[in-house]
């Protein structure tokens, strides 16, 4: 084990706008400080990588000063936003195109699969394109030869493999593309979204494929998606990108439970202050978390969910009280409403536990609302979305579906066979 | 792997290259993807047409027959004691090999940019199947004209061989380098501005007019002796003349000529080489 890649303060910056009139203009003013041993004055400009803002510089930065290790084995997930400079990465440790600044360093092969069946000629029969694809992608002939019947097989096209390309359904040519693929052996293996391609049976092959290549087989595997059920499942480590920057590295769970969160730190612990000291009680605190685990880990939706209430109760007619929460979802759908009917309040401080049992909640990020309710019948205190937590996808068994289940609940009910 | 030396990695991605950096043994590593590009490229052109390869040939055959009727019939171009067919014939064989390496090579970057933006391999590889691919066309159309070579001889026409023959095929690789080297000049520069397309497909056409390709050299010296030099500063014309001297035993072998135009073809070849380098990195952004 060891440093396998190394990239050292890769940044990467675009021109904005139509490339044509304006750029022979900036070329010559490059390459008059350039000849004069002066540094690029365009590389000082450049705003930050932000899709929403108009931009005021005709330049932008895609990437901006990013550094991380790969250690030999490691399979690497990289997470962000639509935009947040993942492709760009990827296209650069791919070779496709140089970054402006910084250097990525490498003791193994790299092969790229930003895209499958690159190269492909519809002209072609299957077994033709096997060996251009395979051959585009880094292999060489007879390693391609050696493995021809596997591919074959794999892609589950053998009737069509004397047939052109063309003929193909785009299923048909995606299988193909993936078969040879899953058949590369370079050192490290970097991948863009192939997974979102084929259907259930085919996904499944292709994420159990990827496993045995990350796993089985030992190799350094860049993982990017969209997926979080796939990122958690394949990934040892994981990094998020935002606005051209890492914004975290580290465990899986934690990157994409701040990936859900839109970038924020996870803290699921919520304080509040003066304005909810009220004449009847104080709210001092909400806190959504695994039961077993601490309030600063992101919450996994297979273990069991406890929501703690610190309230405390100045009034000593506590019967009269009661607390009601509505859950609603990223949607803004209200889902349920569930209230403290078996706990009474007390006068004093009360911490008020209440448990979702395990894989109630599927993966988002869900609201909560809160009612403070008088006589059961009027509310005296309504708060809208005063809390809100997420739940991320917990790893799934290795060949089950990675997609998402419908609906927001998975409630686990009893089965029975009465045969 | 050792993990505390810094001089075991194997390669580093960065902006910084040298002006000068080919990786031949990185390109032999890729010789099969050369060959299964040239393969393609043969035999996937007329794929779904009825005459096939049989498109090689109809093209040269019917411009000589048309250069014939205009400039030889029409015109009056005396070939001395060639026939003017074989005269063209041979010309436009010649030219046509350096005009598609030109062309295609010059259009690398934009034609192959679905590729070249998802995959790494040494970009070289693709003007360098191109002149290829190209080179068995060639063959194809070369097989034609000895066929009408032996039609004339047997006819009785004042053809022969010459023993300079066995240098033809130094001079198609001189050919096929020079057109690889300013097709890739201008592939590099046409991926920032357009324009030059443009100005490529009008100028090969212009450079066919003077580059001897359906006149002998030395006419263009008796009629137009003010504007010769139009002809004699182009490499190409020294290629297609010493090309018809070796196929017809007309016109002159001008070995300063030929020294010329292998001192143009390996300077340009050499910036082609160079600028190419360089593009390769990031055209992907600018294409």
């Amino acid at each position: 084990m060891g440093v396998i890649l190394k990239a050292e303060h890769i940044s990467k910056q675009y021109r904005l706008g139509v490339i044509g009139t304006g750029s022979l203009k900036d070329d010559l003013t490059r390459w008059w400080y350039r000849i004069q041993g002066k540094e690029d004055p365009f590389l000082k400009v450049g705003a930050v990588n932000d899709r929403s803002t108009q931009a005021d510089s005709d330049y932008v930065w895609a990437l901006q000063d990013i550094s991380f290790e790969v250690q030999q084995g490691e399979v690497l997930g990289i997470i962000g936003k639509n935009g947040a400079g993942k492709s760009t990465l990827l296209k650069i440790l791919s070779r496709v195109t140089a970054p402006t600044t910084g250097s990525i360093k490498t003791k193994g092969r790299i092969a790229s699969l930003l895209e499958v069946g690159t190269g492909f000629h519809p002209e072609l029969t299957g077994r033709e394109n096997i060996y251009l694809n395979g051959v585009i992608l880094g292999m060489t002939k007879a390693e391609i030869a050696g493995k021809e019947a596997e591919i074959i097989d794999f892609s589950g096209c053998a009737r069509y493999i004397d047939t052109p390309v063309k003929r193909y359904s785009s299923g048909m040519r995606v299988r193909l593309a993936f078969a040879v693929a899953a058949f590369l052996e370079p050192d490290i293996l970097v991948i863009d979204e192939v997974l979102a391609v084929g259907d259930a049976e085919f996904q499944k092959k292709a994420i159990g494929k990827m496993q045995d290549i990350s796993k089985g087989e030992g190799r350094t595997v860049l993982f990017v998606s969209h997926n979080m059920a796939a990122v958690k499942s394949l990934c040892t480590r994981a990094m998020v990108l935002v606005n051209g920057h890492i914004a975290f590295e580290g465990s899986t769970d934690a990157a994409v439970s701040l990936y859900l969160k839109g970038g924020a730190e996870i803290f699921n612990n919520k304080t509040f202050g003066a304005d909810y000291d009220q004449d009847i009680f104080t709210l001092q605190s909400i806190c959504a978390k695994n039961k077993v685990k601490s309030a600063n880990e992101p919450i996994v939706e297979d273990a069991e969910i406890e929501l703690l209430t610190d309230i405390l109760i100045k009034t000593e007619e506590t019967e009269r009280y009661h607390i009601t929460y509505h859950l609603v979802n990223e949607l803004g759908v209200p889902m349920f409403s569930f209230s403290n009917t078996d706990v009474s309040l007390r006068t004093g401080r009360n911490l008020l536990s209440c448990y979702f049992p395990n894989g109630f909640l599927q993966s988002g990020q869900y609201f909560l609302s809160l009612y403070i309710v008088e006589d059961r019948h009027h509310a005296i205190f309504i708060e809208k979305d005063i809390y809100s937590f997420v739940v991320v996808d917990a790893p799934r068994r290795l060949g089950v579906y990675m997609g998402r289940e419908p609906g927001y609940i998975k409630p686990q009910f009893t089965w029975e066979n009465r045969e | 792997m050792n993990r505390s030396s810094d001089d075991t990695w194997l390669y580093t991605i960065s902006s910084k290259r040298k002006l000068i950096d080919f990786n031949f043994r990185e390109l032999w590593r890729y010789r099969d993807l050369l060959f299964l590009f040239v393969k393609r490229d043969v035999v996937t052109v007329y794929k779904q047409t009825i005459l096939g390869p049989l498109w090689y040939l109809i093209q040269p055959l019917f411009t000589a027959l048309t250069f014939t009727l205009i400039f030889n019939k029409v015109a009056n171009i005396e070939t001395g004691t060639v026939p003017p067919f074989l005269f063209n014939l041979a010309g436009i064989s010649v030219w046509n090999y350096f005009k598609n390496c030109l062309q295609a090579t010059s259009d690398t970057f934009r034609s192959n940019a679905g590729i070249f933006s998802k995959v790494y391999f040494p970009r070289l590889i693709s003007p360098l199947s191109v002149v290829i691919s190209n080179l068995i066309k060639f063959g194809i159309q070369l097989l034609i004209f000895i066929g009408f070579y032996v039609y004339y001889y047997t006819q009785g026409a004042a053809v022969s061989l010459n023993s300079t023959l066995v240098f033809f095929p130094v001079l198609i690789i001189l050919m096929g380098l020079l057109g690889l080297g300013l097709g890739m000049v201008i592939s590099s520069m046409v991926t920032k501005y357009r324009d030059l397309k443009y100005l490529l497909n009008f100028g090969v056409q212009l450079l066919m007019y003077t580059s001897a390709v359906m006149y002998p050299l030395a006419l263009m010296r008796e009629k137009l002796p003010r504007f010769a030099w139009l002809v004699e500063y182009n490499p190409m014309a020294y290629v297609i003349e010493a090309a018809r001297y070796m196929l017809l035993s007309t016109g002159t072998l001008s070995v300063n000529g030929i020294v010329y135009t292998a001192i143009v073809t390996m300077s340009i070849l050499f910036i082609g080489l160079v600028v190419f380098n360089k593009t390769e990195k990031s055209f992907i952004d600018t294409v």
